[in-house]
């Protein structure tokens, strides 16, 4: 079976655009709101949605995004939670790709195979595991491949060319581009230092690549849309959410502001 | 596997350790860990280091034969190794000179560090102001509160404190907070991990800089006792001093290693911060570990009287000398820890720290079991004086 991520690059590509990448975390503000969020992204053009697994110790990310997994676990959301909700948000969607972001503490409680079971029942497409670099992918990436699991990996500005290389390798579905040396949110992205780099990774890859952290309205977006194949947009998203009032609203149009950019 | 040899190529001990963090800080760790491969076996840098661990630190640190408190307790003959003599009043030091050192070799201009208890913050602003380079100290708002000392001595030092209220306030969030600070500043900053925490190379770096502790006790041993302890006890929160203490007598195994974890309000309630008697593997912090953590992976809320010790992981190395059985892990509750810290306040002139008393309750249970010609080695980490607020709220003393 052809995964949905490389169908929808593929899609995007014959269309001539470029793929919105949306982050927010399972169950923040709760179940329910979560799934109608994915919802009301689907609607306004987001291609791929990953979503965060809350963790009480999100190393990589920045306060927005600490406060998402924050608000998420005192609702008691979890790993198994985030399975429940995919489960009941592909009742009405099977196409939009889902991916699960979070860190191997959470992941590793169900275990590899457990995971990719439920990953199978919940038509999981790719799994981002922040602090699993390639040296310590374990059986996650072993189980993953078997059940056609996309892996989607990072590499930063701090990676070297050899090292781009051999992550590219392991790596399935789409490479993550981190913009920035920082955390989620940051916002000192340097559009030709990312331009360099991109087209550097072109060389070891045929991969799509997707750049993220940092990019939070349209003038960031279309700062990097050039050069990459998706952008991943999160905090901005996040934020939106912990504001609260209509949540819905504002999610709609900001995902609406980025898609249009990237068409 | 020898012990010698670990951690492995990977940054293993046995299935622990290894370098679980975001891509970002890898390339960051292969340099720290090149770099720290070649300068240790460099002579200059290894006189340098020796050098300030004499002049700058005060070491050797006495072997002391605590005569009355043996005489007390009626067993085995009990040393203390008076680690709490050091510059800055504790064992943090050791560790601190070594890797500033490193950072400088490396030509980094900034430096951050964690710390719970603040002695691993006062040693770090030590040798920066030192050293004349700018320094950052992360440390959670609840341990900001109760080690208020330690805070006023960090300032003074001419390093800033960032005051840290994420997740539970304490050490781990600090270390959180540290990282996303390292990962952000990475070209120009060296982060100093105050624990045998954290991912490769730091459990093996901070070991070896804390290792003089148990090298100076080997050597010690000969004349003060005349022959090898029978026993060595050391508290363990992320366990730098009960692994310095350890790693020269890995090899021995006449020789009973023994760390004692913080068991809080007693480990049946769950209110501790003792994950090698009541945790389970996992990762966090960049290792792999004994973690304390809820069904779900979550971690949880660690409790201790003392700040230090308020840590929810452990070094890696300790959760593999558990496993192979090579030390033990045993716990003290505060309340031993608290009657610990005032008997040896009495009985020998000796104010520990409430982390340091955690080793000494043990002491406390265990050396009446034993023959008089027996002895231990418990090493004095750290000294009490940070402590006393903590101490007079407890009896309901306002200073």
């Amino acid at each position: 079976m052809t995964s949905k991520i490389k169908e929808v690059f593929s899609n995007i590509k014959a269309e001539n655009r470029k793929a919105l990448i949306t982050y927010i975390v399972s169950g923040d503000p709760d179940t329910e709101t979560t799934i109608e969020i994915m919802n009301s992204m689907v609607r306004q053009g987001t291609d791929i949605i990953e979503l965060g697994i809350p963790f009480s110790d999100p190393m990589a990310e920045g306060i927005s995004i600490q406060k998402g997994h924050e608000r998420a676990l005192e609702k008691g959301a979890s790993l198994s939670g985030a399975f429940e909700l995919l489960k009941k948000f592909r009742v009405n969607d099977k196409k939009t790709p889902i991916i699960f972001m979070g860190y191997m503490n959470t992941f590793e409680s169900l275990g590899a195979n457990k995971f990719m079971l439920e990953a199978v029942k919940a038509s999981l497409d790719g799994i981002l595991i922040v602090d699993m670099p390639p040296e310590e992918s374990s059986n996650f990436s072993i189980e993953a491949k078997k059940v056609g699991v996309d892996i989607i990996r990072l590499i930063a500005p701090t990676t070297s060319s050899t090292r781009a290389k051999k992550i590219c390798s392991q790596c399935s579905g789409y490479v993550y581009y981190i913009s920035v040396k920082g955390i989620t949110g940051a916002s000192n992205i340097n559009a030709d230092e990312v331009k360099a780099k991109v087209s550097e990774l072109r060389s070891h890859t045929d991969l799509p690549i997707a750049i993220g952290f940092g990019i939070k309205d349209s003038a960031s977006a279309s700062s990097v849309k050039d050069v990459a194949d998706g952008v991943v947009a999160g905090s901005v998203f996040v934020d939106l959410i912990g504001e609260g009032g209509n949540i819905i609203e504002k999610v709609e149009s900001k995902t609406k502001e980025l898609s249009e950019v990237l068409n | 596997m020898s012990e010698e040899l670990m951690p492995d190529v990977n940054g293993r001990f046995g299935i622990y350790g290894g370098r679980y963090v975001a891509e970002t800080l890898v390339p960051a760790l292969e340099e720290l860990s090149e770099q720290y491969e070649l300068i240790k076996k460099d002579e200059k840098f290894l006189k340098e280091f020796r050098d300030d661990l004499k002049d700058y630190v005060g070491r050797p640190s006495p072997l002391y034969f605590a005569k009355r408190w043996t005489e007390l307790l009626g067993g085995a003959k009990i040393y203390l190794k008076r680690e709490d003599l050091n510059h800055t009043g504790a064992h943090k030091i050791n560790n601190t000179v070594g890797q500033i050192l490193l950072a400088k070799h490396m030509g980094k201009k900034r430096i951050i560090a964690e710390t719970g208890a603040g002695q691993h913050g006062v040693a770090t602003a030590s040798v920066a102001a030192r050293h004349g380079l700018e320094c950052i100290v992360f440390m959670g708002e609840e341990d900001i509160q109760r080690q208020s000392l330690n805070v006023f001595r960090i300032k003074l030092l001419g390093a800033k404190v960032v005051g840290v209220n994420s997740g539970t306030s304490t050490l781990k969030d600090a270390m959180n907070e540290a990282m996303r600070d390292w990962v952000t500043n990475v070209d120009d900053t060296y982060y100093i991990i105050g624990s045998v925490a954290g991912p490769h190379p730091y459990p093996q770096i901070v070991r070896d800089f804390n290792a003089v502790v148990g090298e100076e006790v080997l050597e010690q041993s000969k004349s003060v006792i005349g022959k090898d302890p029978d026993m060595l006890v050391a508290c363990v929160g992320g366990g730098s001093n009960a692994m310095g203490l350890f790693y020269p007598f890995i090899e021995k195994n006449n020789v009973r290693l023994v760390g004692v974890e913080a068991g809080g309000l007693g480990l049946s309630t769950g209110k501790h911060a003792a994950p090698l008697n009541d945790g389970k593997e996992g990762v966090l912090h960049g290792m792999r570990t004994y973690l304390m953590q809820d069904d779900a992976g979550q971690v949880i809320e660690t409790h201790s009287v003392s700040a230090g010790l308020d840590y929810p992981g452990v070094g890696p190395e300790h959760a593999w000398l558990k496993d192979i059985g090579r030390a033990e892990y045993e716990s003290a509750d505060d309340e031993e820890a608290l009657d610990a810290f005032k008997e040896l306040t009495r009985v020998e002139g000796i104010m520990p720290a409430l982390e340091t008393a955690h080793g000494i309750a043990y002491v406390k249970k265990i050396a009446p079991t034993m023959r008089e010609d027996q002895s231990i080695v418990v090493n004095v980490s750290g000294r009490g004086d940070k402590d006393i607020n903590t101490v007079a709220s407890i009896e309901g003393i306002e200073l």
